[in-house]
């Protein structure tokens, strides 16, 4: 009895410690995927810092569009943009193209997290069920 | 313990030779790298006279381009200078904002100087219009053509000479954007030699080109009093 038992404490104990991590890994949502995510996909044109380039690309950094385009930068991520916008009353006209190649909808989350949280960027954090409702806004959710 | 010892005579030993390998290694860097090399293939033609043979160094072929103010700029243009060549196109997505973010670092540190000019040339000519040249200088701040010339051509004429430059750039419908190209910057004496070759997309090899640009300067300088 009791040689059953032990086994049975320890498994139980990693069942509770596996189901801990995976929450835990939801709310860290793997912090460093943004940062790298963000490198190779974003940092050639927005900059390592976030500082743009000149009045060619805009900044993310301390950037006024991330507020008031919030409910939009999920499917800017995923479909690029193009024709001019106003970002801290510069205007800009260059095209963003879509990411090259294809990112979940998690690590869509995860970009945009790095980004509302980095360079002194406070932003309001997105969950990944709110990236996915935008997404589906514009056809580009694929409920990863 | 004897194997410790050992150990520690191996490090030191291992540590002297490491420093003295640096140290040759920093003292004939000094002795190189007073005069930047010649880049590209070289051709040794036997003299008529029978004297020792010329090396005739590979040059820029002479090239008729317009710059974003609408002006024809030819190889003459660079005459007595010394400039830094690259290729991109206005609506490139992947490399170019990072490459021209670091061409723009060297223009600042030379803009003071008029013996240092700047080429880009754009390889998406049927995009990029003198006015879409006008608007991407003026966007990335260089207000004065003359230092910084951002270049449009036939599209045959300038995949031409993106090969001289060193250069790889060839369409591509597989990347955004259209075109694969490198991001090379070519650095270019007076004689259209091509004296520096630098990846402008690695922060170090940029800074590399900011240290080097002065020896060629300096060398272009020595010449000058004898041309005159």
């Amino acid at each position: 009895m009791k040689k059953l038992r032990q086994p049975l404490w320890i498994l139980r104990s990693l069942a509770v410690l596996a189901g801990g991590a995976s929450i835990l890994s939801c709310f860290s949502n793997r912090q460093n995927e943004g940062a790298k995510l963000y490198e190779t996909h974003c940092s050639n044109c927005h900059g390592s810092q976030g500082e743009g380039l000149k009045r060619l690309i805009p900044p993310l950094a301390g950037a006024d569009y991330l507020v008031q385009h919030r409910a939009e930068l999920a499917c800017l991520v995923r479909k690029g943009k193009q024709g001019p916008l106003l970002v801290n009353g510069v205007d800009y006209n260059q095209v963003m193209p879509p990411a090259d190649s294809h990112l979940t909808d998690s690590q869509i989350t995860n970009i945009l997290n790095f980004v509302q949280t980095s360079w002194g960027n406070k932003g309001e954090i997105f969950t990944i069920r709110e990236v996915s409702e935008q997404l589906r806004g514009c056809g580009g959710s694929d409920g990863r | 313990m004897m194997l410790s010892s050992f150990r520690r005579a191996l490090h030191v030993g291992l540590l002297a030779l490491g420093s003295a390998v640096a140290l040759t290694a920093c003292s004939d860097k000094t002795e190189e790298s007073q005069v930047l090399p010649y880049i590209g293939e070289r051709d040794v033609r036997p003299r008529a006279d029978g004297g020792p043979a010329d090396t005739i160094f590979a040059a820029i072929p002479s090239f008729t381009l317009t710059n974003q103010d609408g002006q024809t700029i030819t190889n003459q243009t660079f005459a007595g200078k010394v400039y830094v060549a690259d290729f991109f196109f206005a609506t490139c997505p992947s490399i170019c904002p990072k490459m021209q973010s670091e061409m723009l670092r060297v223009y600042e540190q030379f803009k003071g100087n008029p013996k240092v000019l700047f080429l880009s040339h754009t390889i998406d000519p049927a995009h990029d219009s003198i006015p879409v040249l006008r608007d991407y200088a003026q966007r990335l701040g260089i207000q004065d053509a003359s230092r910084w010339h951002f270049a449009t051509a036939p599209h045959d004429t300038i995949f031409g000479l993106a090969r001289r430059y060193m250069t790889a750039a060839q369409k591509d419908g597989g990347v955004p954007g259209g075109y694969a190209h490198s991001g090379t910057f070519a650095l270019i004496d007076s004689e259209r030699h091509i004296r520096g070759v630098y990846d402008g997309m690695v922060k170090e090899e940029v800074d590399r080109l900011i240290q080097e640009l002065p020896l060629l300067l300096k060398e272009e300088a020595a010449k000058q009093p004898k041309a005159q």
